[in-house]
Protein backbone atom coordinates (compact mmCIF):
# COMPACT_ATOMS: atom_id res chain seq x y z
CA UNK A 1 0.00 0.00 0.00
CA UNK A 2 1.12 3.27 -0.49
CA UNK A 3 3.01 2.64 -3.07
CA UNK A 4 5.01 5.15 -5.55
CA UNK A 5 2.53 7.70 -6.81
CA UNK A 6 0.36 6.95 -4.13
CA UNK A 7 -0.05 10.04 -1.60
CA UNK A 8 -1.50 9.36 1.49
CA UNK A 9 -1.85 12.78 3.82
CA UNK A 10 -3.03 12.42 7.44
CA UNK A 11 -4.03 16.26 9.05
CA UNK A 12 -4.32 15.65 12.65
CA UNK A 13 -3.01 17.56 15.65
CA UNK A 14 -0.44 16.23 18.07
CA UNK A 15 -2.71 15.82 21.28
CA UNK A 16 -5.95 14.41 19.45
CA UNK A 17 -6.97 11.02 20.43
CA UNK A 18 -9.20 10.63 17.16
CA UNK A 19 -5.86 11.12 15.05
CA UNK A 20 -4.15 8.40 16.76
CA UNK A 21 -6.72 6.13 16.41
CA UNK A 22 -6.05 6.42 12.49
CA UNK A 23 -2.03 6.53 13.30
CA UNK A 24 -2.20 3.13 14.96
CA UNK A 25 -4.06 1.39 11.91
CA UNK A 26 -1.82 3.11 9.51
CA UNK A 27 1.36 1.87 11.23
CA UNK A 28 -0.47 -1.76 11.84
CA UNK A 29 -0.64 -1.97 8.43
CA UNK A 30 2.58 -0.53 7.42
CA UNK A 31 0.93 2.16 5.73
CA UNK A 32 3.44 5.17 4.78
CA UNK A 33 1.54 8.42 5.05
CA UNK A 34 2.57 12.18 5.61
CA UNK A 35 1.63 13.53 8.72
CA UNK A 36 0.65 16.96 8.89
CA UNK A 37 -0.01 19.04 12.14
CA UNK A 38 -2.65 21.61 12.48
CA UNK A 39 -3.48 24.11 14.18
CA UNK A 40 -6.66 24.27 14.88
CA UNK A 41 -6.65 28.02 16.22
CA UNK A 42 -5.81 29.07 12.46
CA UNK A 43 -7.37 26.20 10.43
CA UNK A 44 -5.80 25.55 7.14
CA UNK A 45 -7.41 25.57 3.86
CA UNK A 46 -6.70 22.49 3.20
CA UNK A 47 -8.72 21.27 6.12
CA UNK A 48 -11.76 23.31 5.57
CA UNK A 49 -11.71 22.29 1.93
CA UNK A 50 -11.33 18.25 2.81
CA UNK A 51 -13.55 18.41 5.96
CA UNK A 52 -16.15 21.26 5.09
CA UNK A 53 -19.11 19.79 6.58
CA UNK A 54 -17.19 19.21 10.47
CA UNK A 55 -14.22 21.27 10.23
CA UNK A 56 -12.03 18.76 12.53
CA UNK A 57 -9.24 16.66 12.19
CA UNK A 58 -8.34 13.52 11.35
CA UNK A 59 -8.53 13.56 8.34
CA UNK A 60 -7.31 11.38 5.73
CA UNK A 61 -6.35 12.17 2.28
CA UNK A 62 -5.51 9.70 0.19
CA UNK A 63 -4.65 10.00 -4.18
CA UNK A 64 -6.12 13.93 -3.47
CA UNK A 65 -9.58 12.03 -2.03
CA UNK A 66 -10.66 13.31 1.65
CA UNK A 67 -12.05 11.33 4.10
CA UNK A 68 -13.11 12.46 7.41
CA UNK A 69 -14.19 10.85 10.71
CA UNK A 70 -11.80 8.64 12.65
CA UNK A 71 -14.08 5.24 12.92
CA UNK A 72 -15.15 5.84 9.51
CA UNK A 73 -11.37 6.14 8.41
CA UNK A 74 -10.26 3.21 10.15
CA UNK A 75 -12.93 1.11 8.30
CA UNK A 76 -11.57 2.21 5.21
CA UNK A 77 -8.45 1.47 5.86
CA UNK A 78 -9.36 -1.99 6.90
CA UNK A 79 -10.83 -1.96 3.50
CA UNK A 80 -8.30 -0.86 1.39
CA UNK A 81 -5.27 -2.93 2.89
CA UNK A 82 -5.60 -6.43 3.87
CA UNK A 83 -2.86 -6.64 6.58
CA UNK A 84 -3.43 -6.84 10.40
CA UNK A 85 -6.71 -6.64 9.45
CA UNK A 86 -9.01 -4.00 12.11
CA UNK A 87 -12.54 -6.17 11.65
CA UNK A 88 -13.49 -9.83 11.41
CA UNK A 89 -14.64 -11.42 8.43
CA UNK A 90 -17.96 -12.89 9.41
CA UNK A 91 -20.27 -10.73 8.97
CA UNK A 92 -22.07 -10.64 12.60
CA UNK A 93 -19.02 -10.63 14.28
CA UNK A 94 -17.89 -7.07 12.11
CA UNK A 95 -21.84 -5.87 13.11
CA UNK A 96 -20.88 -7.09 16.65
CA UNK A 97 -18.05 -5.06 16.47
CA UNK A 98 -19.53 -2.20 14.85
CA UNK A 99 -22.43 -2.03 17.63
CA UNK A 100 -19.51 -1.70 20.33
CA UNK A 101 -17.77 0.67 18.63
CA UNK A 102 -20.53 2.67 18.56
CA UNK A 103 -21.24 2.37 21.92
CA UNK A 104 -17.89 3.63 23.20
CA UNK A 105 -18.33 6.59 21.01
CA UNK A 106 -21.93 7.01 21.87
CA UNK A 107 -21.64 6.45 25.90
CA UNK A 108 -18.14 7.04 26.81
CA UNK A 109 -16.70 9.32 24.74
CA UNK A 110 -20.12 12.02 24.63
CA UNK A 111 -19.75 11.49 28.52
CA UNK A 112 -15.89 11.71 29.01
CA UNK A 113 -15.59 14.85 26.84
CA UNK A 114 -18.37 16.48 29.23
CA UNK A 115 -15.98 15.59 32.36
CA UNK A 116 -13.40 17.37 30.72
CA UNK A 117 -14.67 20.80 29.44
CA UNK A 118 -17.99 21.16 31.74
CA UNK A 119 -18.71 22.05 35.29
CA UNK A 120 -21.11 21.18 37.98
CA UNK A 121 -24.31 19.15 37.05
CA UNK A 122 -23.36 18.58 33.29
CA UNK A 123 -19.54 17.45 34.35
CA UNK A 124 -21.05 15.01 36.58
CA UNK A 125 -23.75 13.42 34.61
CA UNK A 126 -20.81 13.01 31.92
CA UNK A 127 -18.95 11.15 34.79
CA UNK A 128 -21.82 9.21 35.56
CA UNK A 129 -22.67 8.40 31.77
CA UNK A 130 -18.37 7.62 31.07
CA UNK A 131 -18.57 5.13 34.34
CA UNK A 132 -21.38 3.43 33.58
CA UNK A 133 -20.11 2.75 30.27
CA UNK A 134 -17.13 1.95 31.31
CA UNK A 135 -19.36 -1.18 33.70
CA UNK A 136 -20.70 -2.36 30.69
CA UNK A 137 -17.75 -2.55 28.89
CA UNK A 138 -15.67 -4.80 31.77
CA UNK A 139 -19.06 -6.78 31.60
CA UNK A 140 -18.23 -7.09 27.67
CA UNK A 141 -15.11 -7.96 28.01
CA UNK A 142 -15.15 -10.16 30.94
CA UNK A 143 -17.56 -12.08 29.15
CA UNK A 144 -15.33 -12.62 25.83
CA UNK A 145 -12.44 -13.92 27.99
CA UNK A 146 -9.98 -13.04 25.50
CA UNK A 147 -7.56 -10.75 25.39
CA UNK A 148 -8.96 -7.78 23.89
CA UNK A 149 -12.26 -7.48 22.29
CA UNK A 150 -11.18 -8.03 19.24
CA UNK A 151 -9.56 -11.41 20.46
CA UNK A 152 -5.73 -12.37 20.54
CA UNK A 153 -5.22 -9.08 18.47
CA UNK A 154 -7.24 -5.96 18.42
CA UNK A 155 -10.07 -4.91 16.83
CA UNK A 156 -12.06 -1.74 15.76
CA UNK A 157 -13.42 -1.90 19.57
CA UNK A 158 -10.07 -1.66 21.04
CA UNK A 159 -9.16 0.97 18.73
CA UNK A 160 -12.01 2.90 19.58
CA UNK A 161 -11.51 3.03 23.24
CA UNK A 162 -7.80 2.43 23.26
CA UNK A 163 -7.43 5.81 23.86
CA UNK A 164 -8.17 5.89 27.50
CA UNK A 165 -4.78 4.45 28.18
CA UNK A 166 -3.27 7.38 27.18
CA UNK A 167 -5.42 10.39 27.66
CA UNK A 168 -8.22 8.78 30.78
CA UNK A 169 -5.95 9.77 33.91
CA UNK A 170 -4.95 13.23 32.41
CA UNK A 171 -8.61 14.37 31.90
CA UNK A 172 -9.53 12.75 34.83
CA UNK A 173 -6.97 14.73 36.37
CA UNK A 174 -7.79 18.11 34.82
CA UNK A 175 -11.44 17.83 35.09
CA UNK A 176 -11.13 16.93 38.88
CA UNK A 177 -13.26 13.68 38.86
CA UNK A 178 -12.15 10.31 39.27
CA UNK A 179 -14.05 7.87 36.59
CA UNK A 180 -12.11 4.67 36.21
CA UNK A 181 -11.42 2.91 39.44
CA UNK A 182 -9.04 -0.28 38.42
CA UNK A 183 -10.74 -2.67 41.22
CA UNK A 184 -14.29 -1.75 39.66
CA UNK A 185 -12.76 -2.54 36.25
CA UNK A 186 -10.50 -5.24 36.89
CA UNK A 187 -10.38 -6.89 32.90
CA UNK A 188 -10.34 -3.37 31.73
CA UNK A 189 -7.41 -2.15 33.94
CA UNK A 190 -5.55 -5.17 32.16
CA UNK A 191 -6.39 -4.71 28.62
CA UNK A 192 -5.39 -1.16 28.91
CA UNK A 193 -2.14 -2.34 30.50
CA UNK A 194 -1.87 -4.71 27.64
CA UNK A 195 -3.23 -2.42 24.57
CA UNK A 196 -0.57 0.13 25.63
CA UNK A 197 2.32 -2.84 25.37
CA UNK A 198 1.25 -3.24 21.82
CA UNK A 199 4.78 -1.83 20.07
CA UNK A 200 2.86 0.19 17.63
CA UNK A 201 0.75 1.85 20.69
CA UNK A 202 3.98 2.54 22.61
CA UNK A 203 5.91 4.05 20.09
CA UNK A 204 3.23 6.35 18.99
CA UNK A 205 0.90 8.50 21.45
CA UNK A 206 1.54 11.91 22.97
CA UNK A 207 3.95 12.31 26.22
CA UNK A 208 1.42 12.33 29.26
CA UNK A 209 3.29 15.28 30.93
CA UNK A 210 2.50 17.02 27.61
CA UNK A 211 -1.27 16.27 27.22
CA UNK A 212 -1.78 17.66 30.91
CA UNK A 213 -1.23 21.50 30.37
CA UNK A 214 -3.05 21.23 26.52
CA UNK A 215 -6.17 19.87 28.10
CA UNK A 216 -6.02 22.34 30.81
CA UNK A 217 -6.35 24.86 27.74
CA UNK A 218 -9.22 22.85 26.56
CA UNK A 219 -11.31 23.33 30.02
CA UNK A 220 -10.30 26.85 29.77
CA UNK A 221 -11.55 27.49 26.44
CA UNK A 222 -15.00 25.46 26.44
CA UNK A 223 -16.52 23.14 24.59
CA UNK A 224 -17.08 25.00 21.25
CA UNK A 225 -13.57 25.36 20.86
CA UNK A 226 -12.38 22.00 22.89
CA UNK A 227 -14.32 19.87 20.43
CA UNK A 228 -12.59 20.01 17.26
CA UNK A 229 -11.96 16.58 16.47
CA UNK A 230 -13.99 13.17 15.72
CA UNK B 1 -36.72 -17.06 1.94
CA UNK B 2 -34.19 -19.75 1.49
CA UNK B 3 -35.37 -22.79 3.74
CA UNK B 4 -34.56 -22.85 7.41
CA UNK B 5 -33.89 -18.96 7.15
CA UNK B 6 -35.55 -17.33 10.21
CA UNK B 7 -35.34 -13.31 9.49
CA UNK B 8 -37.73 -11.36 12.05
CA UNK B 9 -37.71 -7.58 13.07
CA UNK B 10 -38.14 -5.93 15.98
CA UNK B 11 -39.30 -2.37 15.65
CA UNK B 12 -42.31 0.66 16.22
CA UNK B 13 -44.68 1.89 13.47
CA UNK B 14 -43.59 5.60 13.59
CA UNK B 15 -39.91 4.84 13.62
CA UNK B 16 -37.71 6.00 11.16
CA UNK B 17 -34.80 3.85 12.32
CA UNK B 18 -37.07 0.79 12.06
CA UNK B 19 -38.35 2.28 8.68
CA UNK B 20 -34.82 2.11 7.31
CA UNK B 21 -34.43 -1.86 8.20
CA UNK B 22 -37.67 -2.51 6.32
CA UNK B 23 -36.72 -0.79 3.35
CA UNK B 24 -33.48 -2.83 3.40
CA UNK B 25 -34.52 -6.05 3.94
CA UNK B 26 -37.71 -4.86 0.98
CA UNK B 27 -34.87 -3.47 -1.02
CA UNK B 28 -33.20 -7.34 -1.47
CA UNK B 29 -36.54 -9.05 -1.58
CA UNK B 30 -35.46 -10.57 1.63
CA UNK B 31 -38.58 -11.81 3.43
CA UNK B 32 -38.99 -11.58 7.10
CA UNK B 33 -41.40 -11.21 10.12
CA UNK B 34 -42.28 -8.07 11.50
CA UNK B 35 -42.72 -7.57 15.13
CA UNK B 36 -44.23 -4.46 16.34
CA UNK B 37 -42.87 -3.34 19.65
CA UNK B 38 -44.97 -1.43 22.50
CA UNK B 39 -42.34 1.01 24.08
CA UNK B 40 -44.55 1.57 27.04
CA UNK B 41 -44.04 -2.24 28.29
CA UNK B 42 -40.81 -3.52 26.05
CA UNK B 43 -41.47 -7.02 25.82
CA UNK B 44 -39.13 -10.18 27.03
CA UNK B 45 -37.87 -10.85 23.90
CA UNK B 46 -36.80 -7.01 23.04
CA UNK B 47 -34.70 -6.60 26.43
CA UNK B 48 -32.93 -10.02 26.31
CA UNK B 49 -32.12 -9.48 22.40
CA UNK B 50 -30.89 -5.29 22.94
CA UNK B 51 -30.48 -5.76 26.53
CA UNK B 52 -27.99 -2.53 26.06
CA UNK B 53 -29.83 -0.11 24.57
CA UNK B 54 -32.98 -1.81 25.08
CA UNK B 55 -34.42 -0.15 21.79
CA UNK B 56 -35.87 -0.90 18.71
CA UNK B 57 -34.80 -1.90 15.82
CA UNK B 58 -34.04 -5.08 15.99
CA UNK B 59 -32.80 -7.62 13.56
CA UNK B 60 -33.06 -11.52 14.70
CA UNK B 61 -31.21 -13.25 11.68
CA UNK B 62 -31.55 -16.75 12.45
CA UNK B 63 -30.92 -16.43 16.37
CA UNK B 64 -28.68 -14.13 16.40
CA UNK B 65 -29.53 -10.22 17.19
CA UNK B 66 -28.09 -7.06 15.80
CA UNK B 67 -29.24 -3.83 16.83
CA UNK B 68 -28.62 -0.29 15.70
CA UNK B 69 -30.03 0.76 12.46
CA UNK B 70 -26.60 1.52 10.20
CA UNK B 71 -25.08 -1.70 11.91
CA UNK B 72 -27.78 -3.54 10.70
CA UNK B 73 -28.03 -1.92 7.56
CA UNK B 74 -24.77 -3.06 6.97
CA UNK B 75 -25.32 -6.74 8.00
CA UNK B 76 -27.99 -6.90 5.85
CA UNK B 77 -26.33 -5.28 2.98
CA UNK B 78 -23.31 -8.30 3.50
CA UNK B 79 -25.11 -11.44 4.24
CA UNK B 80 -27.35 -10.99 1.23
CA UNK B 81 -25.72 -9.36 -1.21
CA UNK B 82 -28.17 -8.84 -4.31
CA UNK B 83 -29.46 -5.20 -4.93
CA UNK B 84 -25.87 -3.73 -2.86
CA UNK B 85 -26.50 -0.81 -0.53
CA UNK B 86 -23.27 0.25 -0.26
CA UNK B 87 -21.14 0.98 -3.56
CA UNK B 88 -17.56 -1.43 -4.24
CA UNK B 89 -15.46 1.45 -4.60
CA UNK B 90 -14.06 1.88 -0.80
CA UNK B 91 -13.84 5.57 -0.87
CA UNK B 92 -17.28 5.72 -1.66
CA UNK B 93 -18.20 3.34 0.97
CA UNK B 94 -16.46 5.18 3.40
CA UNK B 95 -18.60 8.96 1.91
CA UNK B 96 -21.50 6.84 2.38
CA UNK B 97 -21.04 5.69 5.98
CA UNK B 98 -19.66 9.44 6.84
CA UNK B 99 -23.25 10.66 5.24
CA UNK B 100 -25.39 8.23 7.22
CA UNK B 101 -23.09 8.95 10.76
CA UNK B 102 -24.34 12.46 9.70
CA UNK B 103 -27.66 11.95 9.38
CA UNK B 104 -27.60 10.09 12.79
CA UNK B 105 -25.59 12.61 15.06
CA UNK B 106 -27.94 15.51 13.31
CA UNK B 107 -31.31 14.51 12.33
CA UNK B 108 -31.60 12.66 15.31
CA UNK B 109 -31.75 16.18 16.89
CA UNK B 110 -34.30 17.38 14.78
CA UNK B 111 -37.35 16.87 17.35
CA UNK B 112 -35.07 18.89 19.85
CA UNK B 113 -33.12 21.47 18.41
CA UNK B 114 -34.62 24.31 16.61
CA UNK B 115 -36.01 24.07 13.08
CA UNK B 116 -33.58 26.55 11.98
CA UNK B 117 -30.39 24.01 12.84
CA UNK B 118 -32.31 21.01 10.92
CA UNK B 119 -32.28 23.02 7.84
CA UNK B 120 -28.81 24.15 7.63
CA UNK B 121 -28.10 20.54 8.53
CA UNK B 122 -30.31 19.35 5.75
CA UNK B 123 -28.53 22.01 3.65
CA UNK B 124 -25.19 20.58 4.02
CA UNK B 125 -26.09 16.97 3.65
CA UNK B 126 -27.71 18.29 0.21
CA UNK B 127 -23.80 19.03 -0.87
CA UNK B 128 -23.62 15.22 -0.62
CA UNK B 129 -25.49 14.94 -3.47
CA UNK B 130 -23.94 15.20 -7.45
CA UNK B 131 -25.96 16.89 -10.28
CA UNK B 132 -27.02 14.78 -12.25
CA UNK B 133 -27.56 11.68 -10.72
CA UNK B 134 -30.64 10.98 -8.65
CA UNK B 135 -29.70 9.27 -5.55
CA UNK B 136 -26.64 9.47 -3.10
CA UNK B 137 -25.98 6.09 -4.29
CA UNK B 138 -26.04 7.35 -8.00
CA UNK B 139 -28.33 5.74 -10.42
CA UNK B 140 -30.06 3.58 -8.03
CA UNK B 141 -31.12 4.08 -4.40
CA UNK B 142 -28.13 3.10 -1.56
CA UNK B 143 -27.06 3.14 2.16
CA UNK B 144 -27.60 6.68 2.87
CA UNK B 145 -30.75 6.75 0.77
CA UNK B 146 -32.53 4.88 2.74
CA UNK B 147 -30.58 6.05 6.18
CA UNK B 148 -32.14 9.70 5.01
CA UNK B 149 -35.00 9.62 2.96
CA UNK B 150 -37.58 9.29 6.52
CA UNK B 151 -36.87 13.08 6.44
CA UNK B 152 -38.43 13.79 3.54
CA UNK B 153 -41.76 12.80 5.74
CA UNK B 154 -40.58 13.65 9.09
CA UNK B 155 -39.21 16.74 7.89
CA UNK B 156 -42.78 17.64 6.29
CA UNK B 157 -44.77 16.70 9.71
CA UNK B 158 -42.61 18.73 11.68
CA UNK B 159 -42.68 21.20 9.32
CA UNK B 160 -46.27 21.41 9.29
CA UNK B 161 -46.17 21.33 13.11
CA UNK B 162 -43.85 24.88 13.71
CA UNK B 163 -44.84 26.13 10.37
CA UNK B 164 -41.19 26.00 9.07
CA UNK B 165 -40.61 24.30 5.84
CA UNK B 166 -37.91 21.96 6.50
CA UNK B 167 -37.16 20.30 3.15
CA UNK B 168 -36.98 23.19 1.15
CA UNK B 169 -37.01 22.90 -2.17
CA UNK B 170 -35.89 25.78 -3.17
CA UNK B 171 -33.04 25.95 -1.20
CA UNK B 172 -32.28 22.24 -1.46
CA UNK B 173 -33.71 21.45 -4.79
CA UNK B 174 -31.74 17.84 -5.04
CA UNK B 175 -32.25 16.72 -1.51
CA UNK B 176 -36.05 16.90 -2.38
CA UNK B 177 -35.88 15.55 -5.58
CA UNK B 178 -33.95 12.21 -3.78
CA UNK B 179 -36.56 11.72 -1.01
CA UNK B 180 -39.20 12.50 -3.42
CA UNK B 181 -37.76 9.81 -5.37
CA UNK B 182 -37.52 7.08 -2.93
CA UNK B 183 -40.53 8.13 -1.05
CA UNK B 184 -42.48 7.30 -4.20
CA UNK B 185 -40.72 4.02 -4.75
CA UNK B 186 -43.71 1.62 -4.15
CA UNK B 187 -42.27 -1.15 -2.34
CA UNK B 188 -40.85 1.94 -0.04
CA UNK B 189 -43.95 3.63 0.03
CA UNK B 190 -46.10 0.61 1.47
CA UNK B 191 -43.62 0.55 4.14
CA UNK B 192 -44.96 4.14 5.53
CA UNK B 193 -46.57 5.15 8.70
CA UNK B 194 -49.87 6.03 7.77
CA UNK B 195 -49.39 10.32 7.81
CA UNK B 196 -52.72 11.13 9.62
CA UNK B 197 -51.54 9.14 12.50
CA UNK B 198 -47.76 10.27 12.26
CA UNK B 199 -48.79 13.69 12.21
CA UNK B 200 -51.03 13.12 15.26
CA UNK B 201 -48.39 11.00 17.17
CA UNK B 202 -45.57 13.82 16.36
CA UNK B 203 -48.27 16.73 17.79
CA UNK B 204 -48.39 14.79 21.18
CA UNK B 205 -44.66 13.89 21.46
CA UNK B 206 -43.88 17.28 20.99
CA UNK B 207 -46.80 18.26 23.53
CA UNK B 208 -44.73 15.98 26.16
CA UNK B 209 -41.41 17.67 25.40
CA UNK B 210 -43.04 21.03 25.87
CA UNK B 211 -44.75 20.13 29.32
CA UNK B 212 -41.40 18.39 30.37
CA UNK B 213 -39.67 21.41 29.56
CA UNK B 214 -41.80 24.08 31.01
CA UNK B 215 -41.77 21.81 34.26
CA UNK B 216 -38.44 21.61 34.51
CA UNK B 217 -38.25 25.58 34.38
Amino acid sequence: MAEKGEEMKLLATWFSPFAYRVIWVLKMKGIEYEYVEEDLGNKSPLLLQSNPVHKKVPVLIHNGKPLAESLVIVQYLDNICKSSPVLPDDPYQRAMALFWSNFVEEKFTENIKKVLVLGGEEQAAGAKGAEAALATLEAQLAKKKSKFFGGESIGLVDIALGYISVWLEEIEEVGGIKVFDSEKFPCLAKWMQDFLEIPTVKENHPNKADLIPYLRYLRQVGPAVAFQHG
Amino acid sequence: MATGEEVKVLGYWSSPYALRVKWALKLKAVEFDYMEEDLTNKSALLLQLNPVHKKIPVLLHNGKPVAESLVIMEYVDETWKQNPLLPQHPHQRAIARFWAKFVDEKEGEEQEKAAKEAREHLKTLESGLEEGKPFFGGESIGFVDIAAAWIGVWGEITGEIVGIKLVDEEAMPLLTACFQAVLQTPLLKECLPPRAELLEHSKRFRQKLMAAAAAST
